[in-house]
């Protein structure tokens, strides 16, 4: 349904179109003096970054500094631009966690290839990969914008849930009682 | 001529070129910081010099009005890349950034920008060359601008600066006329009946001192007169010649580093003698206020030089930020407007208050 505005004929003054010309004059100059500046100085200043948002994917450790990837590649399956390397890697047999049985040995996330699609942390089962707030990523060579798994571990940090799956998991096992 | 007079007026030529120049290139500032005010912007705040800019709180506040960015901008003019496109005119192409920044320079030698008392008590006005035709040799010389701006759209040899150079053309033709016609008042009260015949700039600056400025009674001529300024500086809302919504840039839209540079110096240079122009014609040129001069304030010597100038030059920056105020709040002109207003509205205006104001000298006829 189309809207019609009817518009008024132009008075007198307004043909003059010198008082109207006063009167823009006078909205550009209270917006000079009394307008609000709007502009965000960038590097100094930082926008709020709203909660959910996708940044750069990073890898998480829990509370215990445990790296929570188990190295299943689901992510490396799902992620569209196939941007996500995972050379899986056994766990020493002395760990705490040896009977988790796989971590990554190297783990390489492009960033010239993500799309910050998220996908991967949707299907991890293990919350490993999260999409952070960090969404300026630069640098001189195609190298260093591949993320190697030391510095998605820097970038990620800890996250701090206290499932400790595998910790119950271990209890189970040792209990002879069956974990769900 | 003496060769000492000779050397002294080039001395005083140099100064006052590069005065302009300096004035050129915080106009561009001051453009730039104006816009992003009335924007709610920021505007240039970064660029800084490793010492002055270290200095706790000025160097700091400096730097946030960007004192320093003309300089940045000039080296970035100097040193860009300098591309000729391969199907231009090269001669014509080279020749008419010069030739629109050379009248825009040659103008400032008869606007004249103050005075002094020396010590004998005689008034020596402060004007590089006082011709008994300063206000023809203006016209002719500031028209001559457009000219570079033609043929830097001819030259370019590519659709839109050819657009912009005939537009540019078309619109000189329709202004000068008026423009023309609304400065007849002020310059036949100059010349009343009984009065010695003068159009120098500096008798009708002294004939505003201690009365009324021109532009308080005669508004129309002043309306009419800075219109057309606007029109023949090509600011908007009558930029038409670049227009960058509709020709990319116009006329420039070749041209590259210290080419583009002298067009743009060129554009500012004219606003300035211009404001300088409507300053001196309109608005009293260096007397502070209506009915009294500096000597009415008992201001003699050298310090009335002083005072006379920075009234000068506070009415001129006055004018200066007005231009840019209108930038920033009217819209550009359609083509076929800005013809109509020329030929059917401020013709015909100028026409009638040239008429008008014939009757009221006549009347008011000086003793």
């Amino acid at each position: 349904m189309p809207i019609v505005v009817k518009r008024k004929p132009l008075t007198f003054l307004e043909k003059l179109y010198i008082p109207e010309i006063v009167r823009g004059l006078t909205v550009t100059f209270r917006r000079m003096f009394f307008g609000e500046t709007v502009t965000l100085e960038y590097p100094e200043q930082r926008p709020p970054i709203p909660a959910g948002y996708r940044g750069v994917p990073t890898l998480v450790r829990d509370p215990e500094g445990r790296e929570k990837c188990v190295s299943c590649q689901l992510c490396e399956f799902v992620c569209p631009p196939k941007a996500i390397r995972i050379t899986p890697g056994e766990i020493p047999a002395d760990s705490d966690y040896a009977h988790v049985e796989k971590a990554p040995k190297e783990f390489d996330i492009d960033m010239l290839r993500c799309i910050y699609c998220g996908m991967c942390q949707e299907v991890c089962p293990e919350e490993a990969i999260w999409l952070q707030n960090q969404y300026s990523m630069s640098g001189y060579t195609r190298g260093e914008m591949v993320n190697n798994k030391a510095k998605l571990y820097e970038l990620g940090g800890t996250l701090p849930d206290q499932h400790f799956k595998w910790n119950k998991k271990k209890e189970a096992a040792e209990n002879g009682g069956g974990h769900h | 001529m003496e060769l000492t007079d000779i050397a002294i007026k080039s001395i005083y030529a140099v100064i006052v070129v590069s005065v302009l120049m300096g004035f050129c290139s915080y106009a561009v500032l001051a453009e730039r910081k104006i816009s992003s005010w009335i924007q709610g912007r920021v505007g240039p705040n970064r660029t800084t010099l490793p010492i002055i800019g270290s200095i706790p709180y000025i160097g700091r506040f400096l730097t946030r009005l960007g004192v320093f960015q003309p300089a940045a901008d000039g080296l970035k003019f100097l040193f860009k890349e300098d591309v000729t496109p391969g199907h231009v005119n090269k001669v014509y192409f080279i020749l008419a950034p010069v030739l629109s920044l050379v009248p825009a320079l040659t103008t400032v030698v008869v606007v004249p920008f103050g005075y002094f008392e020396n010590a004998a008590g005689e008034v020596v006005n402060l004007v590089l060359a006082d011709l008994n035709v300063a206000i023809l040799f203006l016209f002719a010389i500031s028209s001559l601008g457009v000219y570079g701006v033609v043929l830097g759209g001819w030259a370019s040899n590519s659709k839109y600066p050819f657009l912009g150079g005939i537009r540019a053309s078309a619109q000189m033709i329709s202004y000068e006329l008026a423009m023309g016609i609304s400065v007849l008042p002020v310059f036949m009260w100059l010349n009343a009946p009984g009065t010695e015949g003068t159009l120098s700039l500096v008798d009708v600056v002294n004939s505003q001192g201690g009365a009324l400025w021109n532009a308080m009674w005669m508004p129309g001529s002043f309306l009419i007169f800075v219109v057309c300024i606007f029109a023949e500086t090509n600011r908007l809302p009558f930029d038409m010649a670049e227009s960058e919504t509709e020709l990319v840039s116009g006329f420039h839209t070749e041209y590259s580093s210290f080419k583009f540079g002298l067009f743009f110096v060129g554009e500012y240079a004219h606003m300035l003698v211009g404001s300088a122009v409507v300053a001196i014609l309109f608005l009293g040129g260096w007397h502070p206020m209506p009915f009294m001069t500096w000597a009415d304030f008992g201001v003699h010597g050298w310090l009335a030089g002083v005072l006379s100038v920075g009234t000068m030059i506070g009415k001129l920056c006055g004018f200066m930020f007005f231009f840019m105020w209108i930038r920033w709040t009217l819209p550009r002109f359609r083509y076929d407007q800005v013809m109509r207003i020329g030929w059917q509205m401020l013709l015909p205006l100028s026409i009638a208050n040239l008429i008008v104001y014939t009757f009221v000298i006549y009347f008011l006829e000086r003793p």
